[in-house]
């Protein structure tokens, strides 16, 4: 039977942490990261695990320290928020261009200014070009699961990428939720030995890390860089098999929730797909045939599948918790460059929720619905891009 | 040592060779080249340790010349060589351009 | 302590652990501060070079002079990519993995240590990583065309601080990174000169000997940036000594020793002339440059002169 236990999205990833006792865990501290970092540090006080600590001065010494480290020859893990996954993010390029096999947990957080520390996806989005697989979960559970599949993804011998795993701050790293957690040794078996490659500690076959690359090579470095991407699909999909093996919990790319037979949908990351799963049932029982498409896996993007899932609908809407000034929001981007191809396609609508923390209420699910409804009747024109959930000041 | 191809398997930028930068010679970079005169060498082999490219020759405790694969013509062999009752064993002489 | 001889007919014996064929120009003072260096040390040394005149020079390509470990990140954080390597080093050596004794050691131009990197370095240092690091001083940012850096001396002309009719070139003093790493109490910190190489590999082998972070400064000469001669590396490095622009001195433990005292003490003009980096000094409407630069290092010279009989007599 299985043990479920009631743990914020923070304490989940720290027991992860302790079940795989990375060799190095460099960090530094930011809310909404901070308490899994002190948790893990507890653990470390208290022996549960043998991880060499380093509490750097700051996130780019951190990511740096991980690289140095996994260049060393050993199994690496951080975490990061907001401000501070962009203060790493000359040396996130690097860490993917060394082809380190680090893992670093991302608590969504908003970007100054001004000055606001809690969720909203600008953080990873920022990095979304860095090289870095990119794992997004919806609560604490998928993160824990993300995250112990995500270090047989980076280290798969023909990936050695960094991987990154998003799950939002506060509102799943500090709130409380039932999750199973596996035990400690099939964590352990599942995860595995870290197989150094190329060790930098190896002083009997010295390697030399880190050339100028000049105009002769730098651009093919990139282009093979890619074609890593495109074999990450297939390990990512290997390793969900074996871990629903495990643990009996299914993951694909991304989650489609009510798509088939549906004429309108909702893409959205993270937590929110929570809410919209919900009031979509409501939605469902008084007849609106709507759905959800939900990314896990957003670097490498599945565009083929995800077209695949959504071009047969009249209307999508693509929720982005992030934006890009004067632009699309990257989801909405990946979701149009998705559907481009396909003769049939749905109208694509782009609506920019929850900056900065604001609460995501069901009345905006369903105020989008209703929206994508009146679109399919012809009521109303589709705007394109627009922000929802402002709030009204008379 | 060749330029690799790169690849997916070959796309990581590290170097398995230890010191095969020595197939690239810097001889070519020379415009001066140094001569050595045994019969005034002291054998005190600051030329070997101050010369920045590693192309003094020593064998035995003893210099023996330069390698001038890589020798670029500095000259600061020649000019901290104390030589023996005051002629250097180093002189710097024009490199002969064909 | 090890203290294999450091005579030259045994180092001749020894590997150079960098090879010919690197990229720095004919001359370069950075290449003898390394392989004066590595000749110091006996056991295997895992290396880290920040982007720099040394780095790009050394490994470019499927092209690398190095024979021992080496990796490149970044500028501004050598040292603590480095300690990453280093704690990874505990790591595994703590879970068996690894039995082998090895030491750590940076390589990084004055930008790296004194500007961009100052903040890794400082937190490496106050974390006690068990590392040296060494800065190749060559008083700019030559890497990228000798723009100021906060290592270059007063009145100096770079490409970002020229001597114009204005300003008549770098009107700021050179932080001094050698007490800024000694106030992080750590356990050796010291000043070298390729001029005297004897002094410089015993405070490498002095600083490989002991646990924790050491730090060196080393003066490395750049004719191209200091517009000198190709020749010149180490009378020039000579001069810097002699004139007490560049004190050789080592802190063990918070005490002060100088390691070499100049026979006599040079003005400071028969380092600076030979540069045409300050030929502008040598004006008459500059006279005043040249005064201010040797007081500055009269006081430093009366200061750490000072300093060393104050600990020798017990203070
Ligand atoms: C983040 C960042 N800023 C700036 C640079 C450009 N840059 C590369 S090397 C360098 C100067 C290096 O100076 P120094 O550390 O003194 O080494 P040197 O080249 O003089 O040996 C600069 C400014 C860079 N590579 N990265
Ligand atoms: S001229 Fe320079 S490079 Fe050539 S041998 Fe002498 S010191 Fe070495
Ligand atoms: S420096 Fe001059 S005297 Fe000394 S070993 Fe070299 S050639 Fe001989
Ligand atoms: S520019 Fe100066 S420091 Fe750089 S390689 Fe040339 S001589 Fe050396
Ligand atoms: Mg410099």
């Amino acid at each position: 039977m299985k043990k479920m236990t009631a743990v914020t999205g923070n304490e989940a990833l720290a027991e992860a942490l302790r079940q795989i006792n990375p060799d190095v865990c460099a960090a530094y501290p930011i809310t909404p990261q901070t308490d899994m970092m002190q948790r893990f540090s507890d653990f470390v006080a208290d022996g549960l695990v043998d991880t060499e600590m380093m509490l750097v001065e700051s996130e780019h010494s951190a990511m740096s320290a991980c690289i140095g480290a996994s260049a060393g020859g050993g199994r690496v893990a951080t975490a990061t928020s907001g401000p501070g996954l962009a203060l790493m993010w000359e040396m996130l390029y690097v860490a993917s261009g060394m082809r380190c096999p680090i893992v670093m947990a991302v608590v969504n957080r908003a970007l100054s200014a001004p000055l606001n520390i809690h969720c909203d996806h600008s953080d990873a989005m920022g990095a979304r070009d860095s090289g870095w697989i990119q794992l997004w979960s919806e609560n604490a559970q998928e993160a824990y699961d993300n995250f112990i599949m995500a270090f047989r993804i980076a280290e798969h011998p023909g990936i050695r990428l960094p991987v990154m795993v998003c799950m939002d701050g506060f509102i799943i790293s500090h709130s409380v939720g039932v999750m199973d957690f596996l035990a400690d040794d099939k964590v352990q078996r599942f995860v595995g030995n870290f197989t150094p490659q190329d060790a930098l500690l190896d002083v009997e076959r010295p390697v030399s890390y880190g050339p100028l690359i000049v105009t002769d090579q730098y651009h093919e470095y990139k282009k093979a860089q890619n074609e890593i991407m495109d074999s990450v699909f297939a390990v990512t999909e290997a390793v969900a098999s074996e871990f629903e093996y495990l643990s009996g919990r299914r993951y694909g790319l991304f989650e489609s929730y009510r798509l088939e037979d549906a004429e309108i949908g909702i893409v959205v990351l993270n937590s929110a797909a929570g809410t919209c799963k919900d009031i979509i049932d409501e939605a469902r029982e008084n007849g609106v045939k709507v759905g959800l498409l939900k990314p896990r896996l957003f670097r490498p993007f599945p565009y083929a599948a995800v077209a695949e899932a959504l071009s047969h609908l009249k209307v999508v809407c693509v929720l982005d918790r992030s934006d890009s000034f004067g632009a699309f929001a990257p989801l909405y981007v990946e979701i149009a460059a998705s559907l481009y191809p396909r003769e049939q396609r749905p109208v694509l609508l782009n609506r920019i929720y929850g900056l900065g923390g604001r609460d995501f209420m069901p009345e905006h699910v369903e105020a989008v619905i209703n929206e994508m409804t009146d679109i399919v009747s012809r009521r109303i024109a589709a705007t394109p891009k627009k922000y929802i959930s402002l709030r009204q000041y008379y | 040592m060749k330029t690799r191809i790169i690849t997916k398997s070959t796309c990581k930028p590290v170097i398995s060779e230890p010191g095969n930068s020595a197939v690239y010679k810097t001889g070519a970079w020379r415009s001066l080249k140094p001569v050595f005169e045994a019969a005034h060498c002291s054998s005190c082999l600051l030329c070997w340790l101050y010369c920045p490219d590693m192309s003094v020759i020593v064998h035995d405790g003893k210099m023996e010349g330069f390698d001038l694969d890589y020798c670029k013509g500095c000259g600061i062999c020649a000019l901290e060589c104390p030589g023996k009752k005051g002629e250097k064993a180093i002189t710097m002489v024009k490199e002969d351009i064909l | 302590m090890t203290t294999s001889s450091l005579k030259l007919k045994d180092l001749v014996n020894k590997d150079i652990r960098l090879a010919p064929g690197h990229r720095m120009c004919q001359g370069c003072g950075a290449a003898i501060v390394v392989k004066m260096a590595l000749l110091a040390i006996d056991k295997p040394v895992v290396a880290c070079s920040p982007t720099g005149c040394l780095e790009v020079t050394t490994c470019i390509s499927d092209s690398t002079a190095w024979k021992i470990p080496w990796i490149h990140s970044a500028f501004e954080n050598a040292a603590v990519t480095l300690a990453g390597v280093e704690t990874m080093y505990r790591a595994l050596k703590k879970r068996g993995k690894i039995s082998q004794d090895m030491t750590f050691v940076v390589f990084a131009g004055d930008g790296g240590t004194y500007d961009i990197g100052l903040q890794s370095l400082s937190g490496v240092m106050e974390r006690g990583h068990d590392l040296l690091y060494i800065c190749y001083d060559n008083g700019a940012y030559m890497n990228t065309g000798t723009q100021r850096s906060g290592a270059t001396p007063f009145g100096a002309s770079t490409t970002t601080s020229p001597a114009g009719s204005a300003v008549p070139g770098k009107l700021q003093l050179r932080k001094d990174i050698v007490k800024i790493m000694a106030a992080h109490n750590i356990p050796y910190v010291a000043q070298a000169s390729p001029s005297h190489h004897l002094d410089l590999m015993r405070k490498v082998q002095k600083a490989v000997s002991i646990s924790g972070p050491k730090f060196i400064n080393i003066l490395s000469p750049c004719h191209r940036g200091w517009r000198s001669k190709a020749d010149d590396a180490i009378t020039i490095s000579k001069l810097a000594v002699n004139t007490c622009f560049w004190p050789l001195y080592e802190i063990e433990n918070g005490k002060m020793k100088l390691t070499h005292v100049p026979k006599e003490k040079l003005p400071v003009a028969d380092f600076l002339k030979p540069q045409g980096r300050f030929a502008h000094l040598f004006r008459p409407d500059n006279a005043w440059m040249l005064e201010d630069a040797q007081r500055q290092i009269d006081a430093e010279w009366a200061a750490l002169q000072a300093t060393q009989a104050c600990e020798a007599s017990g203070n």
